[in-house]
């Protein structure tokens, strides 16, 4: 009972979370929101039983992609966004849109559902039970998806990278004789 | 237990300023107490009436928050730590039957079986009150300590997780009352078997040097540079919430040097002898001194290394630590697969 009612809880503030991201208009209390919602989402994990993945989303989101975002935040000095009114026609047809849509996917989910559902701490969360999925059954799709995660990173560097010193990437031979003198001593200007 | 590491944190304080005294050949606090032990007693008074100022150019909110989740992050952390094996209080009758069972408890708030991610995980939350502090303060020495801090801390986060790997392999368990267990017994009656003489003494250095890192410290304390940033990220913060991030930092220090213990030196291992009380009490005894041990060297490398330029920091860690911590995690997996073939 103790743990439903921990499960309602965080189940609530990671929503509402999720509404003050999109509410609040200066980035860094949207991105503090996303914590708040990556956290409770850790909680949740940890009250179904699957102790490895609430540590991990810890770890991985809350603790390392989202001071990311906070750096970026931070060094881009991104202020307050204007807010326009918006369109009347967002609000008219949006909000039912979204409501209607919502109730759909509930509904679908609750009544036309193969799925099983899972109690509170039933879920297989011990760190075995996950290396045996992830390094016997699903082998292959675990290993795919690491070369995936691979070229995404070469792909940044390339970005990120100035097109010369992918070019040229030897150093520029020094031109003026102070530049041959301190080269050769191995030093930098 | 708050307490105890309220306490420790205070005398770790107290420790740092008497060794760095004596190293540089000085005294150190002698005024208050004997030996100037009633000291940190001083200082947390004086803490708490100092005048707190809030700059009217920080961002509230976040200026308030931010000592508040640094030190609510180190001291969460310390709840899984084991500091003592199981400890027999007395004897007690357990409902009619005529034998007497013996109530005790183990010295340990939650035995979980991720003790060890967990530890990690709130550490790597800790972030948030060094960057934030940084950014909220609006002022320029605050913002490049709080960005230094953030990018040292989850750039050697890495290498400090991946360091710890060889030891979970070759315990096979993330709980960390099992790590400490699978290190039992001696080698040749002498070397006794802690991990650190048991093939992760490359492990051990990555850790502690990764550990140095992650609490800002000596000699990788950019965020804080006093000759360069005045203070860091807690430039703008007066009285108790600097006084807050101090605390967060130096419980840091001690729960870093009790994960060092644990997976590296045995936890509470070391000899027992004497009357059957002493055996209870020698356990928690030797975990404390390896500790002490520890925050002893924190402060003896501060006097010793100066500090890193901030592209030789981050290269040491991505060029040098990164690699080493992958050779010892694949050398380690090796050795353990062949031993049980």
């Amino acid at each position: 009972m103790f743990h439903l009612i921990l499960f309602l809880f965080f189940g609530a503030v990671c929503v509402a979370g999720a509404v003050n991201l999109l509410v609040q208009s200066h980035p860094i209390n949207s991105a503090l929101s996303l914590i708040v919602v990556m956290a409770s989402l850790a909680a949740e994990y940890l009250l179904l039983g699957a102790e490895f993945v609430a540590a991990v989303q810890v770890i991985v989101y809350a603790g390392a992609i989202m001071v990311l975002f906070l750096i970026t935040i931070m060094l881009l000095n991104a202020g307050k966004e204007d807010r326009t009114k918006g369109s009347r026609i967002a609000t008219l047809l949006g909000v039912p849109g979204v409501v209607i849509g919502g109730v759909l996917v509930a509904w679908v989910l609750i009544h036309r559902s193969d799925l099983g559902t899972v109690g509170l701490g039933a879920l297989p969360g011990d760190p075995k039970d996950i290396a045996r999925l992830l390094f016997h059954d699903f082998l292959l799709p675990f290993e795919v998806t690491s070369v995936l995660i691979l070229i995404a990173i070469m792909g940044a560097v390339v970005l990120a990278s100035r097109p010369d010193a992918i070019a040229r990437p030897h150093p520029i031979p020094p031109v003026s004789e102070e530049e041959r003198e301190l080269a050769a001593a191995g030093k930098d200007r | 237990m708050i307490g105890i590491l309220l306490t420790a944190v205070a005398y770790s304080v107290w420790l740092e300023r008497k060794v760095s005294a004596h190293i540089q050949n000085r005294w150190g606090p002698t005024r208050v107490g004997p030996f100037g032990l009633l000291q940190p007693m001083a200082d947390g008074v004086k803490f708490i009436f100092k005048e707190d100022l809030t700059q009217p150019h920080v961002y509230k909110p976040l200026y308030i928050a931010a000592p508040i989740i640094a030190v609510v992050f180190a001291i969460t952390s310390i709840s899984v730590i084991p500091f003592g094996n199981w400890v027999n209080v007395g004897p007690i009758q357990v409902g009619n039957s005529p034998d007497l069972g013996s109530w005790g408890t183990y010295l340990q708030i939650t035995d979980v079986n991720i003790g060890l991610l967990i530890v990690l995980g709130i550490t790597s939350m800790g972030v948030y009150g060094v960057a934030l502090a940084g950014w909220s303060s609006n002022s320029k020495y605050a913002l490049l300590g709080g960005l230094r801090a953030s990018a040292q801390m989850i750039s050697y986060e890495v290498s400090l997780g991946l360091s710890l790997v060889g030891v979970l392999i070759m315990s096979g368990s993330l709980s960390l009352r099992d790590i400490v267990d699978a290190q039992a017994g001696r080698f040749w009656y002498v070397i006794p078997r802690w991990n650190v003489f048991h093939g992760q003494t490359l492990a051990f250095f990555i850790y502690l040097i990764s550990a140095y890192a992650e609490t800002n410290r000596t000699p990788f304390d950019l965020p804080e540079a006093e000759s360069e940033l005045v203070a860091g990220y807690h430039t703008e913060y007066s009285a108790m919430k600097f006084a807050m991030f101090f605390m967060a930092e130096y419980a840091n220090m001690v729960t870093v040097s009790c994960i060092a213990t644990l997976l590296f030196l045995g936890g509470w291992h070391g000899p027992l002898f004497g009357p059957h009380l002493l055996q209870d009490v020698l356990p928690v005894f030797w975990f404390c001194l390896k500790v002490f041990a520890f925050m002893f060297i924190y402060v003896w490398v501060r006097w010793t290394l100066p500090r890193f330029r901030y592209d030789q920091l981050m290269a040491f860690g991505w060029k040098v630590l990164l690699p080493l911590a992958l050779a010892n995690i694949v050398y380690t997996a090796l050795v353990v697969a062949l031993r049980a073939q």
